[in-house]
């Protein structure tokens, strides 16, 4: 069985629904909300200053209103399951932007590169840190930036390589 | 060998003055503000006792003075409960020889202290403090007693946010999350007494009576009412070897690597996938343990995906109708075997595979502490949506006695976002009877009921719920 419920991982194709349209993707950064079962949950709809995250009831999957978004990134650490996620697809000719959430040691820092990682906990290539934003929540904001055709795919890093 | 964290991705771990205690003479570092079994684990010792028969050891499971894997001889008393006995220093630790009564030698005193008040709560988790702060604010006279040496029942050791709406806190880590409900309770006029254990409710015409234990010395409590949140117990597992010490509770591993600081093993295998094992692994991994995998014996991962995603972007695997067949080991977890399950949940021969951990940590459920309330004589039915045993109760957490109430996972296990509400609602109910502004009591119970149906539409809920319906049906019968 290869539902999320068996593997606890969400594939690009079950995915696919709630995420931005390609052309949104291309515009430059976007909230990733993965998250679509139903749970009592609501931190990201608070998140949002824009108002762009909605839940129909406390317990729906959010919806993200993709035009008003700006990809700001504040509802990456307000999200309780370590879920949302910013892509920038425009970062640079050949890189893109990924905004992930990490409370793990060592504290990466700007410069390093790390194992990218997909969601899975696969190596599929290199992520180099762009920055990093530590929240009053101790819940740190690691930019990185992956080659294009992994922006969609890479959601954490791993080992340290340089 | 010193097992404590020194860094953590989220936590600050605040150790007190360092001092001595004495394991069969022999000298043991430990810091104030640790319990003898957090200080014994950190520098090594593991075993906390041998089984009566067979002298199999013994050592930590629970860690919140639940289960009595844990009993040594403290200052010449026996059978104390080190998981929750603070260290103290000079404090002289042995190991039981055997079953033996309280030695002559032993200093027992012999002191009384009565307490009257309007409300006692049983329990200083989400569910007590919840109904102590709302009923102090409401007027009542509120006493909360709680065995454990910290107050905030099983937030203290919740690194992770915590789901939910604003009302409860979500988006706050648990941790977090313990500090505001203290910070509140501090405001009001509640009073509170930690290590110390309600050991029985005895009849009395006018008033309920309860006894508690604290630092052996008896208090006899005396209130109108009685909220009983006294949390749950941490569910075991049949294979064999199950009893060797490296086997723990998840909540007894969060109790000694997120309260205590203390590194728990170096490999680790979690038993199930609901949200407790999920949750737990990701701690685990916080705290600088490889977690080999998790194994679940339901076709399903029981935990939300999100937790469960976080932990599989870590490469930490979880396999899903599988299931520990054994663990190995002399005096300590060396191993163990899991096994694939079959649609019949029968182990299908051949698809054994070894693991090498040193930690095997139990995710498998929990059971509703309700001994208190058996014994006060609620009514009590099995409902095994919510656990296990539970005292019948109603909307307003009533039980079948008089101004006994229930909350929490004590009435039937959920989360601690809904033992909040429960615990509110519940302090709501018997502010009514005291307080003068009635209109704003009932404004409270009323958001409070909205706020947990909310919290219940989930799929998740319908479980509990169903068990919820048939209590609060089967209290109407009662009455």
């Amino acid at each position: 069985m290869s539902t999320p419920e068996a593997t606890g991982v969400l594939t690009l194709e079950q995915l696919k629904s709630t995420l931005p349209p390609k052309e949104r993707l291309e515009k430059g950064p976007v909230a990733i909300i993965e998250c679509i079962q139903k749970i009592p949950c609501n931190p990201c709809v608070d998140a949002c200053k824009f108002g762009t995250i909605k839940k129909k009831t406390l317990v729906d999957p959010p919806e993200v209103d993709y035009d008003r978004c700006i990809g700001c990134g504040e509802c990456v650490s307000a999200c309780p399951g370590l879920a949302i996620f910013v892509v920038d697809l425009n970062y640079s000719k050949d890189e893109a932007m990924i905004m992930i959430p990490y409370e793990l040691l060592p504290t990466p820092k700007k410069g390093e590169i790390y194992q990218a990682l997909d969601r899975e906990g696969k190596p599929v290539g290199e992520a180099r840190v762009i920055a990093t934003k530590m929240k009053k929540d101790r819940t740190l904001l690691v930019i990185i930036a992956v080659e294009k055709p992994l922006a969609m795919s890479v959601r954490n890093i791993g080992r340290r390589l340089k | 060998m010193d097992l404590r964290i020194l860094e953590h991705p989220v936590l600050d771990f605040e150790r007190g003055k360092p001092i001595s205690i004495f394991l069969n003479g022999e000298e043991i570092r430990a810091y104030e503000g640790e319990t003898v079994a957090a200080a014994l684990y950190a520098s090594g010792v593991k075993i906390f006792s041998r089984s009566v028969k067979h002298e199999r050891p013994r050592g930590f499971f629970c860690g919140i003075g639940k289960c009595s894997s844990c009993l040594m001889c403290i200052n010449g008393i026996p059978h104390t409960r080190i998981c929750i006995e603070p260290a103290r220093n000079g404090m002289r630790v042995e190991y039981e020889k055997s079953r033996e009564g309280i030695p002559a030698s032993a200093e027992i005193k012999i002191e009384k202290e009565k307490i009257n008040t309007d409300l006692v709560v049983v329990g200083g988790g989400p569910a007590g403090l919840s109904s102590a702060i709302t009923a102090a604010k409401l007027g009542v006279d509120v006493f909360v007693v709680d065995e454990n040496p910290r107050i905030g029942g099983q937030l203290i050791k919740q690194t992770h946010k915590f789901f939910g709406s604003k009302s409860t806190y979500a988006g706050v880590r648990g941790i977090e999350i313990a500090r505001i409900l203290l910070d509140e309770l501090r405001k009001t006029s509640v009073k509170w007494i930690l290590n110390a254990s309600v050991i029985g409710h005895y009849e009395e015409k006018r008033h309920l009576l309860l006894a508690a234990q604290h630092n052996r010395k008896l208090i006899e409590l005396r209130a109108d009412k009685v909220v009983v949140a006294t949390g749950a117990n941490e569910n075991m597992l049949l294979f064999p070897n199950n009893d060797l010490p490296g086997i723990y509770g998840a909540g007894g591993v969060q109790t000694l690597m997120n309260v205590y600081g203390v590194k728990p093993g170096n490999d680790a295998l979690i038993v199930g996938a609901g949200n407790v094992g999920l949750i737990v692994g990701y701690q685990l991994v916080q705290a600088g343990v490889n977690v080999k995998m998790i194994v679940e014996a339901m076709p399903k991962i029981g935990g939300y995906i999100v937790h469960a995603s976080k932990l599989r972007r870590l490469g930490v695997p979880i396999l899903t109708r599988h299931t520990i067949k054994e663990a190995t080991g002399k005096d300590h977890v060396e191993g163990a075997t899991i096994v694939e399950l079959d649609e019949k949940w029968q182990p299908i021969e051949g698809t054994e595979i070894d693991v090498d951990v040193d930690l095997i940590c139990l995710a498998v459920g929990l059971t509703p502490s309700s001994e208190l309330l058996f014994q006060a004589g609620c009514r009590q039915a099995y409902v095994p949506e919510l656990g296990g045993q539970v005292a019948v109760h109603n909307e307003d957490l009533e039980t079948t006695v008089d101004g006994i109430y229930v909350a929490g996972d004590a009435s039937g296990i959920e989360e601690a976002n809904t033992a909040m509400m429960e615990g509110r609602i519940a302090g709501t109910n018997v502010a009514v009877g005291y307080c003068k502004n009635r209109a704003e009591a009932e404004k409270i119970r009323m958001k409070s009921f909205k706020d947990l149906e909310a919290l219940r539409a989930s799929p998740f809920s319908e479980r509990v719920l169903n068990g919820k319906k048939r209590v609060w049906e089967l209290w109407r019968e009662s009455k």
